[in-house]
């Protein structure tokens, strides 16, 4: 059945800083068809309407976290954002909230970079195991303790829903704390103690008020922001116990 | 790397949770007793708040510690909740806005414990 | 690596999304907080002070001002409560009891039961007790 609506218009914040010191709004005309995402959208307005348009995108399937961006004042990914769900529009595209706009929808990422390179992505083996001595193994029991938050595709959703995070840019953020707690939380890793200063900073956990709006706008249900709050226990709990062990609270 | 400064947050913290605990389990309640039920007569008796029923349970160490308890951590809770809410709508949480919300909890924690103690036991 | 990066102002943020002002209705809720403690502060106070003082805080929480105020002390005191358990599950580690995780929604209707408890609790003993 052919679609009842022909068009659907499109304002998107537009910024080129080799012309302009102020982002400004500009309207398109995108031709409509009941399953097109905003990404669709996007890519028809760069290849037949507008060259000049920047914008990130990759997998096209909510994987790889790059076209994260505000459609309608909300974080979402354009590639998963469909057009039959913002009807009749217009529809108003912006760069991700909170951050710094490069150019159009493209926002410097330099900071959320550092602060994932800062709490040791990786895991730090518990008992190092030689390759000889096999897999470092784990229960389905222990992998559930941890699944969720492994699913982070570090698409900076949450960033933009953030306003702690908007208010200091500083703040570690609801991705990176989460994936932080992915890693302590793991039954095979042995680094804790080295991602507690992480934890522990006013730049950490404390900077979060619980606003919960960054589970709300994840793509892949990581609910950061329970990584975060259960991590002040956490921290808490560091903070009055180091004083009893001769090796601080960090076992 | 040098390490990173770590932060006495957690002090006031706890103190925010424990208050907000017990405002949620018990505020709407004593809200309900000590500022309608009983003013109004209904459907709790105006008596229940006589001078000599109230200085019994304040003199008893059961009820001054409750009344301690309950002050004490309702004002740390709200002075940690109204101090990152000031930094919410743009009111840095410098030295002054600390001394002003974490002050004001101190201030109201000592009155009360005077109070509480100068009516004996 | 920025080449003239444009920060967009936070002035407003709040009022962007019916999400965030309902968080700043939650967190105003300690505004009611502060003022039944420094209510309860004076009471105290004011029963150090002897009988005579402690009925003028009786006659003061009597009249239609101080009602109308607790009124709304109440309603506060309530949308706290009901914030309070709702966020509670998000500062809990998961817990799994029986191979199946414990529910966001049973934490919240635990606190619940628990400030039902406790409330009921209160008010008997506030009803009956003799010194």
């Amino acid at each position: 059945m052919p679609d009842a609506v022909k068009s659907v218009e499109f304002d998107v914040l537009r910024y080129r800083p080799e012309q302009e010191d102020v982002p400004a709004w500009q309207r398109y005309a995108v031709p409509y068809s009941h399953d097109m995402s905003v990404l669709q959208a996007l890519q028809h307005i760069k290849d037949e309407l507008d060259g000049s348009l920047s914008f990130r995108w990759s997998c096209r399937m909510a994987i790889c976290g790059s076209c994260g961006m505000m459609v309608n004042g909300k974080p979402a990914l354009s590639c998963q954002t469909f057009v039959r769900d913002l009807l009749p529009g217009p529809i108003r595209i912006e760069a991700l909230a909170h951050f710094p706009i490069e150019r159009d929808l493209v926002v410097g990422v330099d900071g959320f970079v550092k602060k994932l390179e800062g709490i040791k992505p990786y895991l730090i083996p518990k008992e190092p195991r030689t390759l000889a001595q096999g897999e470092y193994l784990q229960t389905p029991e222990e992998l559930e303790q941890i699944e969720q938050f492994s699913s982070c595709i570090n698409c900076m959703l949450c960033y933009a829903a953030c306003p702690q995070f908007g208010l200091n840019a500083e703040f570690t953020g609801p991705g990176v704390l989460a994936l932080l707690h992915r890693y302590n939380a793991d039954s095979r890793d042995g680094g804790r103690a080295q991602r507690m200063d992480v934890l522990n900073a006013e730049e950490g956990v404390w900077s979060c008020t619980a606003v919960g709006y960054c589970s709300e706008v994840c793509p892949k249900q990581v609910d950061p922001a329970n990584a975060v709050n259960q991590n002040k226990v956490n921290s808490a709990k560091d903070y009055f116990l180091r004083f009893l062990s001769p090796k601080g609270a960090r076992r | 790397m040098a390490a990173v400064k770590r932060s006495n947050a957690p002090i006031f913290w706890l103190l925010f949770g424990a208050g907000g605990m017990l405002s949620a389990l018990l505020g709407t309640a004593l809200v309900f007793i000590t500022g309608l039920a009983v003013p109004l007569g209904w459907p709790l008796p105006a008596d229940l708040l006589g001078y000599p029923r109230v200085l019994a349970f304040a003199q008893h160490w059961v009820g001054k510690g409750f009344l301690f308890i309950v002050i004490a951590l309702f004002a740390w809770h709200a002075m940690h909740r109204i101090l990152h809410s000031l930094h919410d709508i743009g009111v840095h949480n410098g030295a002054l806005a600390k001394l002003v919300c974490y002050g004001g909890a101190a201030l109201i924690t000592v009155v009360a414990a005077a109070g509480l103690l100068s009516i004996g036991f | 690596m920025s080449r003239k990066a444009y920060l967009r102002p936070m002035e407003g943020w709040w009022r962007r999304d019916p999400f965030f002002v309902r968080y700043m209705v939650r967190e105003a809720t300690a505004v009611a907080v502060l003022v039944y403690t420094i209510v309860l502060t004076v009471g105290v106070v004011r029963l150090s002070q002897g009988e005579a003082a402690w009925n003028g805080w009786l006659q003061a929480m009597r009249s239609p001002g101080s009602l109308v105020l607790h009124a709304v002390l109440l309603v506060s005191m309530f949308v706290h409560a009901k914030s309070w358990f709702e966020i509670m599950p998000k500062t809990m580690p998961m817990i799994v009891i029986g191979g199946k995780r414990l529910a966001a929604s049973t934490i919240t209707r635990s606190g619940w039961a628990a400030a039902v408890v406790a409330s009921i609790v209160l008010l008997s003993l506030a009803g009956w007790w003799r010194p």
